[in-house]
């Protein structure tokens, strides 16, 4: 059977959605590497991680970003450690923390560079050694880090 | 010595969330530009940011060249007893830099 024009626009949609499935999962090349030593090759699991940024950055100079980690804080149950990653700037780290329960709350701010339009991933650790992740993308108009 | 801008309540009541606003004046050269000539500009980043409650550090934080300049760093901690936030920032070429806050908790 020949194609016909509505079998075309199914086939297009369907390889678009396949696109952004690849593009949404957001651990591809040197960035997966980045988040495997960090995590030491440990599970990741979705979720938890919160990500307080504008979608639409005009100036990658200088971009304000909030982490937030679902967590009660208490000695038995905290968020250790938050690390975030980037996927286009020329080193793939962005920023390391580590908290503890007297922290209070896992929520922390900053702002970033960003050299063009790309995916961040923030990795989080909990007391019980389990790794979550959070992402998002973000559009840059502006690019920071590599101009002269 | 370079200007820091803490910012953090002094009078707390125990167990209260203190949230914690620093900011400090500091190039952070990524070392991924070239200047005028097309020479690479050295990498002069800093490195290490920590906060100490009495002794006990209750919020550290390894910095990248992907922190923007003038590096700001915003956190909280619970007020336990009234004593000493100590703030330090360590960096490329030396460079390093305490501040003191004291908070009374009652």
């Amino acid at each position: 059977m020949n194609p016909t024009r509505r079998g075309i626009v199914i086939a297009g949609i369907g390889l678009a959605v396949t696109l952004r499935l690849q593009a949404a999962d957001g651990t591809t090349g040197d960035l997966a590497t980045a988040i495997k030593t960090h995590t030491g090759g440990a599970p990741l699991r979705e979720g938890r991680v919160r990500f307080e940024i504008d979608a639409l950055v005009e100036n990658g100079n200088a971009v304000p970003l909030v982490i937030n980690v679902e967590s009660p804080m208490t000695a038995a149950d905290h968020v250790k450690t938050i690390a975030v990653f980037n996927e286009r700037n020329p080193q793939r780290e962005v920023i390391n923390v580590a908290l503890g329960p007297r922290a209070g709350r896992a929520r922390i701010g900053t702002r970033v560079r960003l050299a063009t339009s790309q995916r961040l991933v923030a990795i989080a650790q909990m007391s019980d050694g389990s790794f979550w992740s959070g992402g998002v993308d973000v559009i840059v108009t502006l690019a920071g880090c590599v101009e002269s | 010595m370079a200007q820091t801008l803490i910012n953090v309540k002094r009078n707390a009541k125990p167990g209260e969330l203190l949230e914690i606003t620093t900011l400090i004046a500091h190039p952070m050269e990524t070392g991924f530009r070239a200047d005028s000539e097309g020479k690479m500009l050295a990498r002069d980043i800093v490195r290490r940011f920590s906060c100490s409650y009495d002794g006990e550090t209750v919020f550290s934080a390894e910095l990248f060249p992907a922190i923007a300049a003038n590096p700001y760093i915003a956190f909280s901690t619970v007020a336990t007893a009234s004593g000493t936030l100590v703030f330090k920032w360590e960096g490329d070429h030396g460079f390093s830099q305490t501040e003191n806050v004291a908070i009374s908790v009652a």
